[in-house]
């Protein structure tokens, strides 16, 4: 149980998507100016990232992985080549899939996330997290971990982020900083202050 | 509107229009690789070759994809060509693909790859797309091996692991700024650089969304 607390709060603060491994940083930059809708991104976000990690998890120990098709009786097969092809495939099609669910069963929060969906599939953080889960050779309760926590930790980086925004928009900036440039400065000043969480263990 | 010249496809990109510091594309790769030249350069070539090829390879069957289901055929075309680049690299040069690590296979998600697919391939000839990938991937290149000279450089008193500044620690003068081989580093460069082009460039200055008002004279205020 420790070593999962222990990779949830690495994977949230010390290993930030956002802020530590720059990962999904375009819609990170363009979804950011409100905290309402920064919060709804945020949330679905996790919601994929938690279905897809461990979904991706089960694809590459059972199919692709070096010996993996060992219960069809083809052993010496390694299709690991073929990682990159079919995690986009799932993300994709999942997020298709949850995106007609929510639609038909609660549309009242298909109406919350539903324009964020589509954006979620190219969002570089989702397909980071079965990669590194891939690289890091993470069992199926330990990717599960990790795909909550590396959602959650995108979520956090961008509502703070957000928050910084709104009232950022009030200040009397130079002009050619005004916009992007003000927003990369402001972000990396939070990213030096999520790394002093760097050592931190549990 | 005329059809755009190769000329233009090919050089507007680089700073007119570049992908990073206006259309805020692509930005996830270029902070994570830049903290050495080398992979900032492996990084650009790859890039830029899987643009100019997904953009040719989309434009020419662009007539035959049905719109219902192009984002999958596009993802499909950039995925292959992704897996073809990985694949390379991992025969040719193993140190290095295992220093850029997940990086390579995050091209397939890189906006700049989509973006021009979508906006640019979907509506022009096969030729014209590969040099519009090759200008955007020059863009993006341009970018990042400003990024990574001036990080490795400055961070480590190195260009592409030879020793250009004498270390201190080594006798020599310079004493190496560690910052800026570390994260945020890279966010206030791309700032400062943002900021550098767009006060060349005044077209590109955003509009702020709130203006201050002018300065009450102090006889008012008191």
């Amino acid at each position: 149980m420790e070593h999962y607390i222990s990779l949830f709060v690495r994977s949230v603060f010390i290993e930030n998507m956002a802020l530590a491994f720059f990962l999904g940083m375009c819609t990170f930059i363009a979804i950011s100016k409100k905290v309402e809708t920064a919060i709804g991104l945020g949330i679905a976000v996790i919601v994929v990232q938690t279905i897809t990690v461990p979904a991706n998890n089960l694809i590459y120990t059972w199919l692709l992985r070096d010996g993996a098709l060992a219960w069809a009786g083809l052993p010496d097969v390694d299709l690991s080549f073929l990682g990159l092809l079919s995690y986009i495939g799932v993300i994709a099609a999942i997020v298709q899939i949850l995106e007609m669910l929510l639609d038909k069963f609660v549309p009242s929060l298909y109406n919350a996330l539903g324009v964020f969906l589509p954006l979620i599939t190219v969002n570089c953080a989702i397909m980071a997290g079965s990669l590194f889960m891939v690289e890091r050779d993470y069992n199926l309760a330990e990717s599960t971990v990790y795909g909550i926590g590396s959602g959650a930790s995108w979520a956090l980086a961008i509502a703070l982020l957000a928050g910084i925004r709104e009232k950022l928009k009030y200040s009397d900036v130079p002009e050619g900083l005004q916009g992007l440039g003000i927003t990369f400065i402001t972000i990396g000043l939070m990213s030096l202050g999520f790394m002093s969480f760097s050592g931190v263990q549990l | 509107m005329s059809a755009p010249t190769v000329k233009e496809v090919l050089f507007n990109p680089v700073f007119k229009n570049n992908p990073i510091g206006l259309q805020i594309l692509g930005i996830c790769s270029a902070l994570a690789v830049t903290s050495n030249l080398k992979t900032a350069v492996v990084m650009s070539i790859a890039l830029t070759l899987v643009t100019a090829c997904s953009n040719l390879f989309i434009s020419m069957i662009r007539h035959q994809i049905p719109s219902s289901i192009r984002m999958i055929v596009q993802m499909v075309i950039i995925a292959s060509l992704v897996i073809v680049v990985d694949q390379i690299l991992k025969a040719y040069a193993f140190t290095l693909a295992k220093q850029l690590s997940v990086f390579v296979g995050l091209i397939i998600t890189n906006c700049i790859v989509m973006g021009r697919a979508e906006a640019f391939a979907m509506q022009n000839p096969p030729m014209l797309s590969f040099f519009d990938g090759i200008g955007n991937g020059l863009g993006y290149s341009a970018m990042l091996l400003t990024l990574g000279v001036i990080r490795e450089l400055f961070g480590a008193g190195k260009l592409f692991g030879i020793e250009i500044f004498q270390l201190a620690k080594d006798g020599g003068w310079y004493v190496p700024n560690g910052l800026l081989l570390l994260p945020p580093s890279a966010f206030f460069l791309i700032g400062l650089i943002i900021w550098g082009l767009r006060s060349w460039r005044t077209e590109q200055v955003e509009e702020p969304a709130f203006k201050m008002a002018p300065q009450v004279s102090e006889q008012e205020a008191y």
